[in-house]
C-alpha cells in the first residue's frame, strides 16, 4: 500500500516538473515566501511541536532551526535572480541527512538509478582545547561557555555538528572540567532535568542506545560529572567522563547524546594523530591561539570543516559550504551551495557559421596536422607563417 | 615437489593484491608527498614530457587497438592531454589558494575561507575509445588536486593499456601513481577496496555496478557515461558548414565511437533530402570513394561491437532505410559511414546508444516536434542544434536537458576548459576539465576563524524572552530590530 502511494507521489512530482511550472523565478519566489509565511505564522505551533518531541526550548528552536530556515529562505530570495543567470538546470537529486548505516543504504539504492546524492552524515566531532595558549581568565571562560553551548546547547548533544568529545592536555584537564561544570550549573541549574533550556532524548530507542553506552563498567567508572538518568522522561543529565577506554562503544561510535568524554594527552600536538586515527568527522573545533597549531590542524587533518575558537557558528555562515567528507558525508549545501547542489550546471556553447576552418576536416595531411598543432598551442605567429607557406610541415 | 613440466608463473591480481596496492597508495598519501606544490608540478611536467617523447608509440598503440588515424591520435588524445597539463601548470597556484568567504553580522567577528584539500586516494577507471585521453586527463586532475592515484585502463584497448602502464612507471612517481591492467576480475577486486573518490568513464550498466560498490564505503563518484546525443538540423542555415561539422563530430571522432558523437539527426521532411545530399557530397570529399578502406577512419574496436552494430542494420524496422553506405568487412572490423533515412522511433537503432558509424535521420513535420522526441529519451551527454533562429536556440537551451549543449557545431565543448564537461541523469554525474578537474578531486573544507571578543550571552542558556527577541533581530540582520530588542519594546 505504502509503496503504491510513494510511486504515485513521485509520478505526480515528475509530471509537475515536466510541465515546467517549477522553473520560473516567480514560482520559486512564491514558494520561498510561502515557506517564510509558514514559519512565521505557525512559529508557536512549531515551538510546541519541538518541545513535545525533544523538550526543546523556543530559544534553542529559533536559534538552531526556525531562525536558520528564515535566514536561509531570506538569503535565497535576495540572491535567487543572480544565481539563476545565465545557467539553466534540470535535476533534483535526493538529499539525505542521517546516520552512516542508513547513508550507505540510500546511496546503494540511488546507484540503481544512477541518481546523484547529497549525504549529510555525522561523525565524532572533536574539540581540541589548547589551554597552554589560552591563559587569561576571560578567555578560558569563553572557551568553557562555548563548549558547553556547543555540546548541550544543540538538542542536548543530538546534532551532527555538536561537540562529541574533548582533547586536552593532562595538566589542564581538571581545570577545564571544573570550568565546564561551573557553566553547566549556570546554564541548566542544579537539576538540569527541571531546566526548560535543555532537550531530552528524542525517543526510547535512542535513549536506550545512549544509556547502553554508560553500561560498560569501565565507562561508568570514568564519570566525573552528571550521570543522572530519568528513565520515564527519557532525560539524561549533562555528563562528563574523564578518559573512558578508547575501545569502548562510547569512543568508537558517534555519541549523539549528552555525554562528553574528555581525553587527556601529554602534548596538545598529539590531537592531530588522535583525530586521524578515526574516520573523518564533520567538523573539528580547535580552541587555540597558537598560529602554528592552527595551520597544522587545517593542513594535517581532514574534516567537513574546521571552526576555530567556537562551536556551531559555521552553520550560520551562508557563504560557507556545509558538508562532510569521507564517512561524514558527500556533497554540501547552505546559501548558494544549496542552489548549486540541486542544479545541473549545463555547459552551453554557441558558434557562428563563420569563420570556418578547412584544416578541421579530412582528408588529413601534414599541413592540416601542423595547422591544428599550432592552433592548439595558440601559436598565432606560427600559424601566420604556415598560412603564408613559410613554415615546414 | 618436483615437476617435469615447467609451469608459467601467473600473477593473479585478487583482493589481497588490491588491498596491498591501496595500502601502498595510502602510505604514500599519508606521508604528505603528493600535497606539495613542487610534487604536483613535477608530475604534470613529466606527463608533458611523456607525451612529447612517446608520440610515435602512442600513435602506434592507438592504431593497433582502433586503427585510429594519426591525426586523431595526435590531436584529440595527445594534444588535449598536453593542453590540460599546460592549463593546470599555469593555474595551479591560483587553484590551490584558499578562497576567502564573506561572513555576516550573525557571526561577527569572524573570518572564513574555503580550503581545497585532496580527497586522498583516487581510483580512475578509464574507457577504450580514447584510452590515453580518458586515462590521463582525469589523472591530471587528481594530481593537480594533490591526490595519490590508481589508474585502471580499459582491457578492450590492450596495446594502449600496456603502453600506459609502461610509460607511467617510467615517467611518474610510482609510489603515488600506479596502473593496474586487467579486466572484470581485477576491476572487481579494486572496487571492493575503500577509495576516497572513484571516477568511472564508460556505460550506464557498469556505472551502476561501480556506484553500488562505492556506496558500501560511502565513496563519492564521478560518472562519465553516455547517451544518444541528438542533432536538430533546422532549415535556413549554412548547410555545407553544418554538414562538415556534423561529419567531423560523428565519423571524425573515432568513427562514431565517442560519447559525445552525434548519435541521430532530427530534421523536417522537407529539409531531409537537402541534408542527405549535402552529407553524401561532403562524406565523399572527406573519405573518398572507397570509404570502407579509408585510412582516415577508425575501425570498430572488436567483434562484439561489430556484431552489435550489424544487428542494428539488420533490424527489420530499418530495412530499406539505408540511403548511403552500409558496407561491412567482418574480418577487418570495418563499417563504412552509413546513413539511414526516415527511421522509426521504435527501431533498435533508436533504442540504444549507437557508438558507431551509423547515422539515423528522423524526419518530422515540424522542427518543434524535436523536443518531444529528445525529451522522451534519457538525458544525453550532449545535444546539438544547427539553426539561425534565435527563438529556437533559446527554446533548445531551456528545454533540452543534457550534459552540455553546442549550437551550430558538434563536440567542440570538450576542448574548452572553462566549461564543465559531464553528464546529467543517465549520462552521468559530476564534471571535469580545467579547474573543474581540480575541484572534482578536492574536498572543499570550510574553515571559520573566531576570536574571543564579542561573545554574546544571549546565545547561552538559561533562555529568556529577551534572548529570543534579540536572537530574532540579530538573525534577521536588521539594526533597527536589534535596537528595538535591546531597548525593550513589546513582546513579539
Amino acid at each position: 500500500m505504502k509503496m503504491e502511494r510513494v510511486d504515485k507521489e513521485l509520478a505526480e512530482l515528475r509530471h509537475t516538473f515536466r510541465s515546467g511550472k517549477t522553473r520560473s523565478l516567480a514560482w520559486r519566489e512564491t514558494q520561498l515566501k510561502a515557506l517564510l509565511d509558514l514559519v512565521h505564522d505557525h512559529q508557536e505551533t512549531l515551538f510546541d511541536a519541538l518541545h513535545h518531541d525533544l523538550g526543546k526550548h523556543p530559544v534553542e528552536s529559533f536559534r538552531d532551526e526556525i531562525g536558520v530556515v528564515k535566514k536561509s529562505a531570506t538569503h535565497s530570495l535576495a540572491h535567487l535572480k543572480n544565481w539563476m543567470k545565465p545557467r539553466t538546470f534540470s535535476q533534483f537529486p535526493p538529499a539525505f541527512a542521517g546516520s552512516k548505516a542508513v547513508g550507505r543504504i540510500v546511496l546503494a539504492a540511488a546507484a540503481q538509478h544512477l541518481t546523484p546524492v547529497t549525504l549529510e552524515l555525522g561523525g565524532k566531532c572533536p574539540a581540541i582545547v589548547d589551554l597552554t595558549s589560552i591563559s587569561s581568565r576571560y578567555d578560558t571562560q569563553i572557551v568553557a561557555k562555548r563548549i558547553v553551548g556547543g555540546k548541550w546547547g544543540p538538542c542536548s548533544g543530538q546534532a551532527c555538528i555538536g561537540v562529541d568529545y574533548l582533547l586536552v592536555e593532562e595538566k589542564h584537564a581538571q581545570f577545564l572540567i571544573d570550568l565546564l561544570k561551573k557553566y553547566i550549573r549556570r546554564f541548566y541549574g542544579e537539576h538540569p532535568k527541571e531546566s526548560n533550556s535543555i532537550c531530552r532524548i528524542v525517543n526510547r530507542r535512542n535513549f536506550e542506545r545512549v544509556q547502553r553506552l554508560l553500561k560498560d563498567p569501565a565507562v561508568s567508572a570514568s564519570i566525573v560529572a552528571g550521570g543522572f538518568i530519568d528513565e520515564e522522561r527519557q532525560f539524561i543529565d549533562p555528563t562528563i567522563l574523564l578518559n573512558p577506554p578508547l575501545d569502548s562503544e562510547l569512543m568508537t561510535e558517534e555519541i549523539f547524546g549528552p555525554l562528553l568524554p574528555v581525553i587527556t594527552l601529554n602534548d596538545i600536538g598529539e590531537s592531530i594523530e588522535f583525530i586521524n586515527s578515526g574516520p573523518k568527522p564533520l567538523t573539528i573545533y580547535p580552541f587555540t591561539k597558537d598560529e602554528k597549531l592552527k595551520k597544522m590542524i587545517v593542513s594535517e587533518t581532514s574534516s567537513g570543516g574546521v571552526t576555530f575558537n567556537d562551536t556551531m557558528v559555521q552553520f550560520l555562515c551562508d557563504s560557507m559550504p556545509f558538508g562532510g567528507v569521507g564517512e561524514s558525508g558527500l556533497g554540501r549545501y547552505h546559501g548558494k551551495y544549496s542552489f548549486d547542489t540541486f542544479s545541473h550546471e549545463k555547459a552551453v556553447m554557441e558558434r557562428g557559421f563563420y569563420p570556418e576552418l578547412e584544416p578541421r576536416y579530412p582528408p588529413w595531411n601534414s599541413f592540416k596536422l601542423k595547422f591544428i598543432q599550432l592552433a592548439y598551442n595558440f601559436d598565432y605567429f606560427g600559424l601566420g607563417l604556415l598560412l603564408m607557406g613559410l613554415k615546414k610541415h | 615437489m618436483a615437476t617435469t613440466i615447467e609451469e608459467k608463473e601467473v600473477t593473479v591480481f585478487g583482493e589481497e593484491e588490491a588491498k596491498q596496492l591501496v595500502n601502498e597508495l595510502r602510505v604514500a598519501y599519508d606521508s604528505g608527498r603528493t600535497r606539495s606544490y613542487s610534487w604536483r608540478v613535477a608530475q604534470l611536467k613529466n606527463i608533458l614530457r611523456m607525451c612529447d617523447d612517446s608520440e610515435k608509440e602512442v600513435v602506434e598503440a592507438l592504431h593497433k587497438d582502433l586503427a585510429k588515424p594519426e591525426l586523431e591520435s595526435t590531436l584529440y588524445e595527445l594534444g588535449m592531454i598536453k593542453n590540460a597539463c599546460k592549463v593546470a601548470l599555469k593555474e595551479l597556484k591560483n587553484w590551490i589558494r584558499p578562497e576567502k568567504a564573506k561572513t555576516s553580522l550573525t557571526t561577527f567577528p569572524s573570518s572564513a575561507e574555503i580550503v581545497s584539500e585532496p580527497f586522498g586516494v583516487i581510483l580512475i577507471i578509464s574507457a577504450w575509445n580514447y584510452p590515453f585521453l580518458l586515462s590521463i586527463d582525469p589523472v591530471i586532475g587528481a594530481i593537480a588536486a594533490g591526490n595519490a592515484v590508481l589508474l585502471k585502463p580499459s582491457e578492450l584497448a590492450p596495446a594502449s593499456s600496456s603502453l600506459l602502464a609502461k610509460l607511467f612507471a617510467q615517467y611518474l612517481d610510482t609510489c603515488s601513481i600506479k596502473v593496474v591492467e586487467g579486466a572484470v576480475s581485477e576491476t572487481s577486486a579494486l572496487l571492493e577496496q575503500k577509495w576516497d573518490k572513484i571516477m568511472y568513464t564508460g556505460n550506464g550498466r557498469v556505472g551502476r555496478i561501480v556506484m553500488a560498490a562505492a556506496a558500501k564505503h560511502l565513496t563519492p563518484v564521478i560518472m562519465e557515461l553516455g547517451g544518444k546525443c541528438p542533432v536538430v538540423v533546422d532549415s535556413d542555415i549554412n548547410l555545407q558548414v553544418a554538414v562538415r561539422r556534423l561529419i567531423a563530430g560523428k565519423w571524425g571522432c573515432n568513427n562514431g565511437q565517442a560519447c559525445i558523437s552525434p548519435d541521430y539527426i532530427l530534421t523536417t521532411k522537407d529539409y531531409a533530402p537537402k541534408l542527405v545530399d549535402a552529407l553524401k557530397t561532403e562524406l565523399e570529399k572527406f573519405y573518398g570513394k572507397n570509404q570502407l578502406e579509408s585510412k582516415d577512419l577508425s575501425r570498430i574496436v572488436n567483434s562484439n561491437h561489430f556484431a552489435r552494430l550489424s544487428k542494428l542494420l539488420e533490424d527489420e524496422k530499418v530495412s530499406g532505410k539505408i540511403v548511403y553506405g552500409g558496407e561491412r568487412d567482418k574480418d577487418k572490423l570495418r563499417i563504412a559511414p552509413t546513413i539511414l533515412l526516415d527511421v522509426l522511433r521504435d527501431s533498435l537503432i533508436m533504442n540504444e546508444e549507437i557508438f558507431g558509424p551509423l547515422l539515423p535521420i528522423l524526419t518530422l513535420n515540424n522542427i518543434d516536434e524535436s523536443f518531444n522526441v529528445i525529451n522522451s529519451g534519457t538525458k544525453p551527454l550532449a545535444a546539438y542544434i544547427f539553426t539561425n533562429n534565435k527563438k529556437l536556440k533559446e527554446k533548445f537551451v531551456m528545454s533540452v536537458s543534457a550534459g552540455g549543449i553546442v549550437i551550430n557545431d558538434t563536440t567542440i565543448h570538450m576542448a574548452v576548459h572553462t566549461v564543465p564537461f559531464g553528464g546529467v541523469g543517465e549520462s552521468g554525474m559530476g564534471s571535469y576539465h580545467g579547474k573543474f578537474s581540480f575541484d572534482a578531486f578536492s574536498h572543499k573544507k570550510a574553515v571559520v576563524y573566531r576570536s574571543f571578543t564579542g561573545d554574546a550571552a544571549l546565545r547561552y542558556p538559561p533562555y529568556t524572552g529577551f534572548k529570543l527577541r534579540m536572537m530574532k533581530a540579530l538573525m534577521g540582520g536588521s539594526f533597527l530590530a536589534i535596537l528595538r530588542a535591546l531597548f525593550g519594546g513589546s513582546k513579539s
